[in-house]
């Protein structure tokens, strides 16, 4: 086959790459500049809300991987209170079926996603592991209210430098 | 006096930068050019047909993210589409049209990505996939915006999708459609008229209209070949019939025509979300179904024009809350049927720009 | 131009005269001045790596390394102490002299290309009057090095590349050769100061398709994009070092990034006029002048590298024997028909003539030239 166009070709990509090379980069140097995930974000451990929660089990059922195990037991004034409840974040796939299964709205995600641990005995989580404290992120995964009090989502196509 | 040579058995086995996963090739070479190849699949084999058996029909979703888990939403369109079918479910309209923004997006995003590796394979030191990769990420935080997740999705449901967009999402959706056709412009100047790409890419592994409808091939690798089938025209599913887009076609079947394919394919996603954008409604976003569904005894085989080929899903149900059996039809599995034809007579360097062109993902050829 | 004796690197190594100023005798001098050679190479190799890993990120739009010291300056130190701490392994069947000996016969021709080249007016190691043709000589010996590991490692994969590597170098010699034929036949010498010193105008203007030869040459002898498929991951077989580690892979790599430097140098030397620049009377400006070209020649070895994709084994010959080395005996013909016949026009009219019959031949060519078809006859 002949190469009809000597090298035009070639020469026009070049001028491409040429005219990205003078581009900003659009790498984050990550622990200096951390960038706003998005507000209802669904790929970190569970987050337990006590107080609301009536120990109705419909969590670990919704589980596609049977990762929550709970027992419950009636106490004196014949409610169910939650004896165990364990979350092996291991096994978890984050998939959220959890979260929207749960009538009282008591389950949320996380946002921190700094969690790395050295041993993977460590990702079984008891139920005091994932309780809900003042300083816990939930996400606003099904959760409006959540949604509301995170920060907007940092995003490529809004970013001024990108878009040269 | 003859020279006695003999051919020699190698093993692009199933660590390797080219091949797209774990897949592995036996080839039996006689210098350069491949006398035989034995293709060797399975590394990836998770059993997800017969786990989906022990879990509800809503449940499954899950697993259908991670066939192609390169193209997620439109394998959750494929399955909703299969289980609507088989329990008589109508869908409202707004989840619809989200249904379609999303699969069209996806099919940019699966398009990028083969059009990147295969440069990548050809030779190209990684440059047309960063910028491409660039492109991808807009289109990854678009999604993040909408259902929190980058990979692996899980947003639509059967009788609809599972969450409304938030009220950014339609202006940066905005945003990005418009500067898409100034990078893609880029990209058609840094590799069209390319004197190596062409030379490495015209004439190498045709595949006839008579051997590409012979071996069921689907998608690209159909069309290019010169067929013009594609199901959201021949067999209109969710709201296509509504759309007026076109069905690029090749005309030789060569790893060019594939790859020019996936470009013009591009372009029509970013009309049909155009269209979309403008007709979106207001109203509900999923059906009213029962928590467990229970549909009724029969069969029913759904399929959806995926960036890959025709994902199909076909289900049997006998009335109880857990599918009887689910079979999925794997594009890419389908696809890779003419390597054996494709790859015999060529040298190994062909060979790998072939396989990249075919655009496989090793988690729907394993399941 | 008067000969600068009082320099960094003053010696002129023909009948055995020293640099007048120099205390010592002649051993001592060479024995420094070698050192001081191959430090240079080596700290340029370490550069050379350091700046391609930048520049090539700059063209993907991100940032190379830069956490490893300041602005990632230690990179290639830290990449450098890796290699040495790994574990040697030489395969069960190997033949182990050959197995030992191919890095160093490698490695060492791409050295010593180094000794002809000046650095400053007449500032070389060995200032020779034959110097192009003694690197023409001494370059195509790193090629037995490579088949020597070819051979070596007892592996059929490296075999079929040493093979492949065989006939890509020297299918390209000769068009390198004669490109350099055309420089010389206008300078007038073979010394490579000389060459340098009779550029009034840098060659690269004069010879516009003598650069173009040289350069796509000298890619495909240094093993670089689009002519890298020796050490294409994208093919199963990974190259003739698939059996090295440790030390004797180190000295493989660094032949490719000497050679890279040489090729630059050369280049430098033979069409950008060397160490001539502005103010090149002072001590120390020359040799910045100089590592400033070099830099930008690798540049643009490292521009060609991000753009393009590779090309096939059978192409690459195609290349060769049908596009190159008809351009350069073509090219040969002109210029000495200029340098015969018209020995006192000036220089600049010669310019416009050679880029005008360049830019004609490249589109002629284009048109006739035909790459090998698709599937061929085992």
């Amino acid at each position: 086959m002949k190469l009809k166009n000597y090298g035009e070709g070639i020469a026009k990509g070049m001028a491409v790459t040429m005219k990205n090379a003078i581009r900003t980069p659009i790498t984050t140097q990550y622990p200096e500049k951390k960038l706003h995930i998005s507000r209802r974000t669904r790929g970190n451990q569970l987050v337990w809300d006590k107080d609301k929660c009536i120990a109705c089990s419909m969590c670990a059922r919704a589980c596609p991987v049977q990762c929550i195990t709970m027992a419950t037991s009636r106490d004196e004034n014949k409610k169910l209170k939650v004896d165990k409840m364990d979350y092996d974040a291991g096994v978890c796939i984050f998939c959220g079926l959890c979260v929207e299964a749960c009538p009282q709205k008591c389950l949320y995600m996380d946002t921190d996603y700094e969690k790395a641990v050295y041993s993977r005995k460590k990702l079984n989580f008891t139920k005091e592991d994932i309780l809900m404290t003042e300083k816990s992120k939930p996400s606003g995964y099904y959760s409006p209210e959540n949604e509301a009090k995170l920060p907007k989502q940092t995003l490529l196509v809004d970013g001024k430098l990108w878009d040269k | 006096m003859a020279l006695k040579t003999e051919t020699f058995l190698v093993n692009a086995g199933p660590q390797h930068p080219s091949t797209h996963g774990v897949f592995r090739m036996r080839f039996i070479l006689d210098g350069e050019v491949i006398q035989d190849v034995e293709p060797v699949f399975g590394y990836l084999h998770r059993g997800i047909e017969k786990l989906a058996e022990g879990l509800t029909y809503s449940q499954d979703m899950v697993f259908t993210d991670r066939l192609d888990y390169l193209a997620s939403m439109t394998n959750n369109q494929a399955y909703a589409v299969a289980v609507e079918k088989l329990a008589g479910i109508q869908v409202p309209e707004r989840a619809e049209y989200l249904r379609v923004i999303m699969a069209e997006l996806m099919r940019i995003s699966s398009h990028l990505m083969g059009v990147g590796f295969l440069t990548n394979d050809i030779g190209a030191f990684l440059t047309p996939l960063l910028y491409m990769y660039r492109e991808r990420e807009k289109i990854l935080d678009l999604f993040d915006m909408v259902c929190g997740q980058r990979l692996t999705y899980n947003y639509m449901r059967i009788g609809g999708v599972s969450q409304d967009i938030p009220e950014e999402f339609l202006p940066a959706l905005k945003k990005f459609i418009d500067t898409l056709p100034r990078f893609i412009q880029e990209y058609e100047q840094l590799l069209a008229t390319n004197e190596i790409l062409l030379v490495r890419t015209k004439n190498v592994g045709i595949l006839t209209k008579e051997a590409a409808i012979n071996y069921s091939t689907a998608g690209p690798v159909l069309r290019a070949s010169g067929v013009k089938w594609d199901i959201r025209k021949a067999e209109p599913y969710s709201v296509y019939s509504r759309f007026n887009f076109e069905i690029p076609t090749g005309s030789k079947g060569d790893v060019y025509d594939r790859y020019r394919i996936k470009i013009e394919e591009m372009k029509q996603s970013i009309g049909i979300i155009k269209q979309a954008m403008e007709q979106l409604p207001q109203g509900e976003i999923q059906a009213k179904i029962p928590k467990v569904l229970r549909p009724p005894k029969g069969e029913a085989y759904g399929r959806i024009e995926g960036p890959k080929g025709e994902l199909g899903f076909y289900l049997v149900s006998d009335g109880a809350t857990n599918p009887y059996r689910l079979h999925i039809r794997p594009p890419s599995l389908l696809n890779l049927t003419p390597l054996r034809e494709l790859v015999i007579g060529v040298k190994i360097a062909d060979a790998m720009a072939i396989f990249g062109s075919i655009d496989i993902c090793m988690g729907e050829v394993d399941r | 131009m008067p000969t600068v004796t009082h320099n960094i690197l003053p010696t002129v190594l023909n009948t055995g005269i020293l640099a007048p100023d120099w205390p010592a005798g002649f051993w001592s001098h060479m024995i420094i001045f070698v050192v001081i050679l191959f430090l240079f190479v080596i700290f340029m190799a370490m550069g050379f790596i350091y700046f391609e890993r930048r520049v090539i990120s700059r063209f993907q739009i991100r940032i190379g390394p830069n956490r490893v010291g300041p602005f990632g300056l230690f990179q290639p130190v830290a990449d450098v102490i890796k290699i040495l701490i790994k574990e040697d392994i030489v395969p069960l069947n190997a033949d182990k002299l050959i197995h030992l000996l191919a890095p160093v016969a490698a490695i060492v021709p791409a050295i010593m290309v180094f000794a002809v080249i000046p650095f400053q007016n007449g500032a070389a190691l060995a200032n020779l009057n034959i110097g192009i043709l003694y690197i023409v000589a001494i370059s195509s010996v790193s090629v037995v090095g490579m088949v020597m590991a070819g051979w070596g490692s007892n592996n059929k994969y490296a075999l079929v590349s040493a093979m492949r590597v065989i006939a890509q170098v020297v299918s390209y010699e000769i068009p390198l050769a004669l490109a350099i034929i055309g420089v010389i036949l206008f300078a007038g010498t073979l010394s490579m100061n000389g060459i340098v010193l009779a550029q009034k105008i840098p060659y690269i203007l004069l010879q516009p398709l003598g650069f173009l030869i040289y350069f796509l040459g000298s890619m495909a002898e240094i093993n670089r994009t689009p002519f890298d498929l020796l050490e294409a991951e994208g093919e199963i077989v990974a190259g003739y070092n698939i059996e090295y580690s440790g030390f004797k892979f180190a000295l493989f790599y660094l032949t490719e990034y000497t050679e890279a430097i040489a090729v630059s140098t050369i280049i430098t030397t033979l069409y950008l006029s060397g160490w001539r620049g502005p103010f090149d009377s002072l001590p120390v400006l020359p040799v910045i002048w100089f590592l400033i070209k070099v830099f930008a020649v690798f540049a643009l070895i490292i521009w060609v590298r991000a753009t393009l994709p590779r090309l096939r084994i059978d192409q690459v010959m195609g290349f060769a024997w049908k596009c190159l080395l008809p351009l350069a005996l073509i090219n040969l013909l002109i210029t000495g028909a200029q340098v015969v016949f018209w020995p006192n026009v000036s220089q600049w009219v010669f310019v416009g003539v050679n880029i005008v019959l360049a830019g004609l031949l490249i589109i002629l060519f284009s048109r006739f030239f035909r790459t090998t078809g698709d599937k061929i006859e085992a």
